[in-house]
């Protein structure tokens, strides 16, 4: 070989290698959990008993708000001889948190509304937090300001630059704006609406909501149709309404309830013809409320455990469980279960339950991707500058929140979770999609979302980890809310109580706080103790 | 006098066209006065004794190079090439040289009139050389009017385009750097009219060419140093600009004054800033005479914490601010150090670099018996959010009981609504106000809001000693006339930041 020859050769092959190896982003990151592995393995079924069961007087499966707010409620109530199991590491279910050397940032659920001075369970909670600070002459809660979502809240990125708010006024014509005020007429209507016993018809939590003819034929049609037929065509009202419910119902207009549509503006009404009521988030988002639900559950949690079944013993309940941290099998006999996870979860694990109640098939889960962005420093901002939420008009995506907004750091380093429902017809279809992802197909979907607002981002992550949530919220479908098959889930099946959101048919807070504590109450009131409600 | 040049055949040069030369080189040359004339004048004030010792100085300079071309024998046509050369590069730089060296050292002086006398040696060097060069082309009496001629009209050209066209269109660095270009030009263009003279050209030219992208380099940099934008924004020179990682600071000078601007807001100017550092200091001391630790935020400048240190009770003073660079300029910057008498640098200050917001919600430590609150205007929401009850608040919870806050708060005439908001927001948090304000023509009519947990009087004495405050002054600070007095406002809360919004309307009448 003549040496030219061979210098080519070394070039080409070096030239070869290092573009084999450069990689497509400069940056690192990981797929987090949840834990397919071990949830999807639960679906086997047939384990083999312990060797023991532990006498236990309440067992709660599930670590989620749903399962943590059980605790909070058993505790309050005197029962302490509890435990809660969590099939994965850490608890919060879809309000879990991370936090790095930069901030801490939430995984998923990161606000929650103000609640109004009837929602009592929320409020107590606020209070043992030290964010209700008491209530004013008018008898309305005071919230510390340091939880209220620091202005600037939204913007929006359309025609090549950010504008302020979350509805678009940049552009729009006289009919967008008629039709903007007629649909915000009829939820002002709706706020103001109240039933003979002077319940309203929207109401967090559900359960304070009417259940009068007139409300529950919304959940007759969806979304889109009600909309359809008052003539609300206008393409910004129509995109701000479908942001709305992939926002909370990881579901588009035409596969949302009417009922779930009104419910999302008319609940958070604090009257007719005021402002929503303002938005309460900390940095790690409502892992601030988790972290203190798990402080009062102390050493009663137990991660990393899953329970493997559930049936009937002679005066109560056999639970088998597997212990994924150490490796071995695990087994109670309890008086009561409160399971606390999801029904495509307690079909597997629950004898005979899946038979019994076949209206567990009408719950369709919404699968989630959601991303976390570690940045060095902060995004150029030449237009309207970072709110807490920003949102981009032209995508799939529902944009991202900042976790260091709340924390007042508006320089260096931050932190952004990104969030895209998988939104399509049918949640199975989506949900093979989002597990067939990995790590690389993820991170390119996240920048090539983001880089048409922000084209300097790449160079400025550090890391991008993705959480791949299959069954991150319960969609509440046309006809869902208040299908009675579906509400009686909620029923006890033996010494078997249920709390889940999806039971509401809404993935939120406080309904997941609302059947924590309903089967809470139902437990301890069987055991025998009496005690006035939270609810 | 007898010169191996000349023993050869005598080549024709083009006589004509080197005259012309002479016009161009007369033009730099004077340029080149005007340029440090002006400059001095603007930096240091007093036009009249910078000009004066300005041209003396390079006239006599002048003077100097004309006799020293006597010394220089052979080679005549390559040393004049490699003349304009130098002139280029000095006369070209002078201006940036005397900006950096205000900028950053005492010595500006000395280096200006050693950059002046540089340039005149060279100057002084160009005529007597080119008249060598060309006394046995041109008849002795032609050649001296021709010469002499071009000079003097030369220096007319440049006398009138200077004020009228240059100095308002480019500035004083960029034209500086523009004629050096021009003067290296004329070297190059002497290589081809002289080449009969020099022998092998194509090293000089190369040297021209390296001078010149020199130049032009400089002149392109010009923008990073001044933004030409900047120029029409700020009425005198900017004497140092920086982009540091949270701001731009830019100081100018003129007139006499010199300012500090971020991001093109004037934080102070040295004519009246004792006003302000008076009224900001010395009317919550008056309240709290013997306050032993005191926290600042904002006021990276040090004059607040010159003002402080003047009350003999201090033992420790916390400056909290953002900026490491305005922190470090207010060290080291002669102009800003000298202003705020190295106040830094005493043992008693204490220099945080940190959003005072973050910090205090972050930190803790002992009680402060008075806090001086002086940010920026409430202009962007990383700024309201220093104006929110939510602030307030915490800072209510680092002091004293009877500590004693004041507050620097916008122009209660020019924004009105956002004084007395910034007001009804300390009261909301749990404050009790007296709101005051003065005259700082620099500003306007500026507001201030003094603050404590519990009633206090409002105060009649201050510090004897001062420039401004006496004690009747202090006193009528506290009265409103009808046209500023107190409206109704919101309170500026972290949810809504309607200050911003509020400030953001008012200012716009102004502007």
């Amino acid at each position: 070989m003549k040496r030219r020859d061979f210098l080519a050769a070394t070039t080409t092959s070096t030239l070869a290698l290092a573009c084999r190896r450069k990689p497509e982003f400069p940056f690192s990151g990981e797929l987090i959990g949840p834990d397919l592995a071990l949830g999807h393995w639960l679906r086997g079924g047939a384990f083999a008993d312990p060797d023991h069961f532990e006498p236990i007087s309440t067992l709660i499966v599930g670590g989620g708000v749903a399962g943590l707010s059980a605790a909070w409620r058993l505790t309050g109530g005197g029962l302490d001889d509890f435990q809660v199991l969590e099939l994965e590491r850490e608890p919060g279910g879809t309000s879990r948190s991370g936090r790095n050397h930069v901030s801490a940032f939430p995984w998923a659920a990161h606000y929650l509304p103000a609640p109004d001075r009837g929602n009592h369970a929320v409020l107590r909670l606020l209070k043992e937090c030290g964010v209700l600070e008491g209530f004013d002459a008018k008898g309305a809660p005071i919230f510390a300001e340091e939880a209220t979502v620091r202005a600037p809240e939204e913007r929006i990125f359309a025609y090549g630059q950010w504008w302020e708010g979350l509805y678009l006024r940049a552009g729009d014509c006289a009919e967008d704006e008629r039709q903007y005020h007629a649909f915000f007429r009829e939820v002002d209507r709706w706020a103001a609406f109240r039933d003979g016993q002077g319940r309203p018809a929207f109401s967090i939590p559900r359960s304070r909501c009417s259940d009068t003819p007139e409300a529950r034929a919304l959940d007759g049609l969806s979304f889109a149709a009600w909309l359809d037929a008052r003539g609300l065509t206008s393409p910004r009202l129509r995109w701000l309404l479908d942001y709305a419910c992939r926002d909370d119902y990881g579901s588009h207009l035409e596969s949302t309830s009417a009922w779930a549509g009104l419910f999302y503006f008319a609940a958070r009404k604090q009257g007719p013809g005021e402002d929503s009521r303002p938005l309460l988030t900390w940095p790690q988002g409502n892992g601030f409320l988790v972290d203190h639900l798990r402080r009062t559950c102390g050493d009663r949690l137990r991660c990393g455990v899953a329970a493997t079944s559930i049936r009937p013993d002679r005066d109560g309940l056999l639970v088998t469980g597997w212990d994924a941290v150490n490796q071995r099998r695990l087994g109670w006999r309890a008086r009561r279960v409160i399971f606390a996870g999801p029904q495509h979860v307690a079909k597997h694990v629950i004898e005979g339950l899946e038979v019994a109640r076949p209206a567990m098939a009408r719950i369709h889960n919404a699968a989630w991707l959601v991303a976390s962005l570690t940045l060095r420093a902060r995004l150029r901002e030449p237009t309207f500058p970072l709110a807490w939420d920003n949102v981009l008009r032209d995508s799939e995506a529902l944009g991202y929140v900042v976790a260091t907004h709340q924390s007042l750091q508006d320089y260096g380093p931050t932190v952004l979770t990104w969030y895209r429902p998988f939104a399509g017809p049918d949640c199975a279809v989506e949900r093979a999609r989002l597990r067939a992802m990995d790590w690389p197909a993820c991170a390119r979907m996240v920048m090539a979302d983001l880089r048409p607002a922000h084209p300097d981002l790449e160079g400025l992550v550090a890391r991008l980890d993705v959480m791949r949530w299959g069954h991150a919220m319960v969609r509440p479908e046309p006809g869902l809310m208040w299908d009675p098959d579906f509400l009686a889930l909620s029923r006890p099946f033996g010494a078997v109580h249920f709390a889940h959101t999806e039971l509401s048919g809404l993935a939120l807070f406080e309904e997941a706080q609302d059947h924590g504590l309903r089967a809470a109450e139902e437990v301890l009131a069987a055991l025998g103790r009496r005690d006035g409600s939270w609810r | 006098m007898a010169n191996s040049d000349l023993s050869i055949p005598q080549p024709r040069l083009k006589a004509p066209l080197l005259f012309l030369s002479v016009l161009l080189i007369a033009s730099c040359g004077l340029i080149y006065e005007l340029v440090a004339g002006t400059l001095s004048s603007y930096l240091l004030g007093d036009s009249v004794t910078q000009f004066s010792t300005v041209i003396g100085v390079y006239l006599s300079a002048m003077g100097l190079g004309s006799y020293l071309s006597k010394f220089l024998q052979r080679g005549l046509a390559r040393r004049f090439v490699d003349l304009e050369l130098a002139v280029a590069l000095v006369g070209g730089f002078s201006a940036p040289i005397l900006f950096q060296a205000f900028a950053h050292t005492h010595a500006f002086r000395v280096v200006l009139y050693f950059v002046v006398a540089a340039v005149g040696t060279l100057v002084g060097l160009e005529i007597p050389i080119l008249m060598r060069i060309l006394k046995d082309q041109v008849r002795f009496k032609d050649l001296i009017a021709g010469v002499l001629t071009l000079d003097y009209i030369g220096g007319l050209f440049a006398s009138i385009l200077f004020p009228l066209l240059f100095m308002p269109k480019l500035g004083l660095v960029r034209t500086s750097l523009l004629f050096g270009l021009l003067n290296a030009a004329v070297g190059l263009w002497s290589t081809h009219l002289l080449v009969s003279l020099l022998g092998p050209t194509r090293m000089i030219r190369l040297r021209c060419l390296a001078v010149m992208a020199l130049l032009a380099v400089g002149l392109a940099f010009a923008g990073k140093f001044t933004l030409a934008m900047e120029e029409e924004i700020f009425a005198d020179e900017i004497v140092y600009a920086k982009d540091s990682a949270y701001q731009r600071i830019v100081l100018t000078r003129g007139r006499g004054s010199f300012q500090l601007f971020l991001n093109g807001n004037l934080q102070f100017s040295l004519a009246d800033e004792y006003r302000y550092h008076e009224a900001l200091v010395h009317p919550a001391f008056a309240a709290m005479p013997d306050a032993k630790r005191v926290l600042i935020c904002g006021g990276g400048d040090g004059l607040a914490v010159r003002e402080v240190l003047k009350h003999a009770s201090v033992q420790e003073v916390v400056l909290v601010d953002l900026d490491p660079a305005m922190t470090d300029l207010a060290r080291r910057q002669p102009m800003v150090r000298e202003l705020n008498g190295a106040a830094l640098d005493d043992p008693r200050v204490k220099v945080v670099n940190a959003d005072a917001m973050v910090w205090l919600q972050d930190t803790a430590g002992a009680p402060f018996d008075l806090a001086l609150v002086d940010f920026p205007d409430p202009n962007t929401y990383a700024l309201g959010k220093l104006y929110t009850s939510r602030f307030y608040r915490l800072l209510r919870s680092r002091l004293t009981e009877d500590a004693m806050i004041a507050v620097q708060s916008t122009s209660p005439l020019m924004a009105r609504q956002s004084f007395w908001c910034i007001a009804a927001t300390m009261e909301a948090a749990g404050l009790k106000v007296h709101p005051y304000h003065l005259a700082v023509p620099s500003f306007g009519v500026w507001g201030f809001v003094l603050a404590s947990k519990r009633d206090f009087p409002v105060p009649t004495h201050v510090l004897p000693g001062l420039r401004h405050l006496s004690d009747e002054a202090t006193a009528a600070m506290f009265a409103f006339p009808k046209d500023m007095d107190r409206v109704p406002t919101e309170v500026n809360r972290l949810d809504n930041q309607l200050l911003v919004h509020l400030y953001a309307r008012e200012w716009r009448r102004w502007s």
